[in-house]
């Protein structure tokens, strides 16, 4: 197959159509015990849930906004609208039964297409509910759960509250507090011990009220020897004002199971992306965190790996790109807290005109971690000379025998390699775009192929007449 | 009119003066050699052809068959047929040379380029240039020794088929079998639609390549010009007696 037969993800621009869709229920303004309330009502959800709900609604109130990081001073909590049900429909088990206009947004976004070619399963949440969720049948079979969250709390309660917000707890800090008080959506995934997924799942996840907060929350737990790859996707059409999405995501890795989770998160530039992203990786198991992260207006996120049984292992792979107005802080996580456990933590940004690409990093030994192997690699790349980048790396070593490397490099885009793509034909803006992605390759390579030529055509986008 | 031609080219980086009135003529279906010593100002010239924005041309003009391309960014001027091959080809870090070349087939041609047209194209060349299929997934010049990126010059030469190239010193750093597959890459370019100036300093390639003229330069100008047994000259004696000759006559 060709890369041009590959561009089946869409067109130019396609995030940024509004959909008609008019939601059943749409909560007041601003968060409140009523609000929560509201939301536990719609979702028929157990007594304890709610309890929980308001617990955590107490902790968010009680901790201040975070100040180490971006500016969040544009982000006003009391005006956004928390909870959206799209339509009585919900998490449908077919693509009919999803309501037509909804049902087109998705067809316009190439998911039922995906579905039908690359993917074992697909979630679709719309605003604050999953309104789609299907897995294949031989997956079904052999005792793969991938449903919307709710259900994954009704159906399979037991397993559920052993693992639920156990990963991120919501005093863990402000917006997983948040999340926990207000979330609704993502998918529960369990993959019974030895069965191996080979297709990917794919979660989509679409914002089309203005001022709203998407709290969407994932638990996937992969079983002993088990493997999975999760993708999540992300996009909202521009609205003047600001809108939040705060995920709060927990994976657990047991002992010698591989998992993966990828996102590449497409929001518009309008979006405030302030998500918590934990995995805690057991015996002998790996895990892998691809984190690509294109729009928004600010993303504060550091998916990071607890590795807690001796030979358990994690990658971190990110992309930030950067532009005008925007602000990208992320990078990962790795506590090594038991012998012999090792990881890596790539990253790649680029910043284009004002735009400002942060690497934030925590690589923590702790004692007793024996022949903890960590290696951290951040590459920037400014395209402009008013282009910004920084990082912060923090390390914590309590184990003498840690081997804890860094490295950083900062470039700017060459003239020399203009010149010489230029001189085979190619724009100077596509001469450009070839050596960003060249940059973000190390990391692309990891995508599955669909996705990298997906990745590639965004890049292209984003510096489609850029430079001069 | 079917001819490239340089005309009182007067041209500066950072405000020093490097050509200082270049005068030369490659009529298509030629391959002119161009000579002369470290310094001269050869591989500016190639690099001004090509539309290199680091250099600023004073005064002068480059006709490509009749047309003044000075006010063409290289890439127009590159889908007009005009090619050159670095003296120091650039590493690019994370592409390809497939994904490199069809890109840059597609913009030569103007249009799109099917992956069975692709290949093809590319299997040619890289036949006649005895060279793996395995490079093309190797990123474009990143850790190649100093033969294969020279090499790698002649496979884009090959396959984006220019109707002019320029080839700066392809020769030097050549052991003596890639240079002959070097050679043999250009002369299969050779015909009555391609024209070429190849940077030498060796009269060695010019056994393999053999120049219709030759074109020597010195100091920022064309010094003297003859037919190949002027590079046989040079080879034996070198270029003082040219350059108090130069001097006589100024
Ligand atoms: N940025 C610059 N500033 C000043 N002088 C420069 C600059 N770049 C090149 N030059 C000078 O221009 C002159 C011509 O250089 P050029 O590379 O064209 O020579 P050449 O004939 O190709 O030599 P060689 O045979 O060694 O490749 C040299 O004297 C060089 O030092
Ligand atoms: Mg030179």
């Amino acid at each position: 197959m060709s890369e041009a037969d590959l561009r089946t993800l869409g067109e130019e621009y396609k995030y940024h159509f509004v959909d008609e869709v008019k939601p059943v229920f749409v909560a007041e303004r601003g968060l409140s015990r009523r609000v929560i309330e509201a939301i536990s009502y719609h979702k028929g959800e157990p007594e304890w849930m709610l309890k929980f709900r308001l617990r955590a609604f107490e902790i968010f109130q009680k901790k201040p906004m975070p100040t180490w990081g971006p500016d969040l001073s544009g982000l006003d909590l009391d005006d956004l609208v928390y909870y959206v049900k799209p339509a009585e429909v919900r998490d449908a088990k077919s693509w009919e039964e999803v309501p037509e206009e909804i049902r087109r947004t998705y067809e316009r976004l190439g998911i039922p297409e995906a579905e039908r070619k690359v993917l074992a399963g697909v979630g679709a949440q719309y605003d604050s509910e999953m309104v789609y969720h299907r897995v294949r049948e031989e997956l079904e079979r052999q005792g793969v759960i991938f449903v919307a969250i709710e259900e994954g709390m009704k159906k399979y309660e037991d397993l559920f509250k052993e693992y639920f917000a156990k990963v991120v707890p919501p005093e863990d800090n402000k917006f997983a507090a948040l999340n926990s008080a207000a979330w609704s959506g993502g998918s529960f995934v369990y993959v019974p011990p030895g069965v191996k997924v080979e297709l990917p799942l794919q979660a989509y996840f679409r914002v089309n009220t203005p001022e709203f907060g998407q709290f969407e929350r994932t638990l996937i737990i992969v079983d002993e020897g088990a493997e999975v790859h999760y993708i999540e996707g992300c996009t909202a059409p521009m609205y003047s004002t600001e809108s939040l999405h705060t995920g709060v995501i927990e994976i657990v890795v047991k002992r010698g199971a591989r998992s993966r989770y990828t996102t590449i998160q497409n929001w518009s530039t309008n979006m405030y992306n302030l998500v918590t992203q934990r995995a805690l990786v057991y015996g002998e198991a790996y895990h892998e965190w691809v984190d690509g992260n294109l729009g928004s207006k600010v993303t504060m996120k550091y998916p990071s790996s607890y590795l807690l049984e001796p030979g358990a292992r994690s990658e971190i792979l990110s992309i930030a790109f950067a532009k005008t107005g925007q602000h990208q802080d992320t990078g990962g996580k790795l506590i090594l807290a038991a012998p012999h456990t090792s990881g890596t933590i790539v990253s790649k940004s680029i910043s284009k005109g004002e735009g400002r690409a942060s690497y934030r990093g925590l690589v923590k030994v702790t004692e007793g971690a024996r022949h903890g192997k960590v290696n951290v690699e951040c590459d920037a790349l400014l395209i402009d000379p008013e282009s910004r980048t920084d990082t912060y790396p923090y390390i914590e070593i309590e184990e003498e025998t840690a081997h804890v490397g860094h490295e950083a490099t900062v470039s700017k885009i060459n003239d020399e390699q203009i010149f010489y793509l230029q001189s085979r034909g190619l724009k100077e803006d596509e001469a450009a775009a070839l050596i960003v992605r060249g940059f973000i390759e190390p990391i692309a390579k990891e995508l599955p192929l669909e996705y990298a030529v997906e990745l590639n055509r965004l890049i292209e986008l984003e510096m489609e007449g850029s430079v001069g | 009119m079917n001819q490239l031609e340089i005309r009182d080219l007067w041209a500066s980086i950072d405000g020093e003066m490097i050509l200082k009135g270049v005068n030369l003529v490659v009529p298509k279906g030629e391959v002119h050699a161009l000579m002369g010593p470290n310094g001269a100002g050869k591989s500016t010239l190639g690099k001004i052809l090509a539309g290199d924005p680091e250099y600023t041309v004073e005064k002068g003009e480059i006709l490509l068959d009749g047309e003044n391309i000075l006010e063409l960014s290289p890439d127009e001027r590159a889908r007009k047929g005009l090619f050159l091959a670095f003296q120091y080809p650039v590493e690019v870090p994370g592409v390809t040379i497939a994904n490199f070349l069809r890109l840059a087939l597609q913009a030569r041609l103007g249009r799109e380029v099917g992956v069975a047209e692709f290949w093809a194209k590319v299997k040619k060349a890289l036949e006649l240039l005895d060279w793996d299929e395995s490079y093309l997934s190797r990123y474009l010049n990143e850790g190649f020794s100093g033969g294969e990126k020279k090499r790698n010059e002649i496979l884009q030469l090959l396959v984006l088929e220019p109707t002019y190239a320029v080839l700066d010193e392809t020769d030097s750093g050549l052991d003596i079998d890639a240079l002959k597959v070097v050679a043999r890459g250009v002369n299969a370019m050779r015909g009555p639609n391609f024209g070429a100036l190849v940077i030498t300093h060796y009269q060695r390639l010019l056994n393999y390549i053999v120049p219709d003229r030759v074109h020597v330069m010195m100091d920022g100008r064309v010094v003297a010009e003859g037919g190949p047994e002027l590079a046989l000259e040079l080879e034996a004696k070198g270029y003082e007696w040219l350059k108090e000759k130069v001097k006589e006559g100024a």
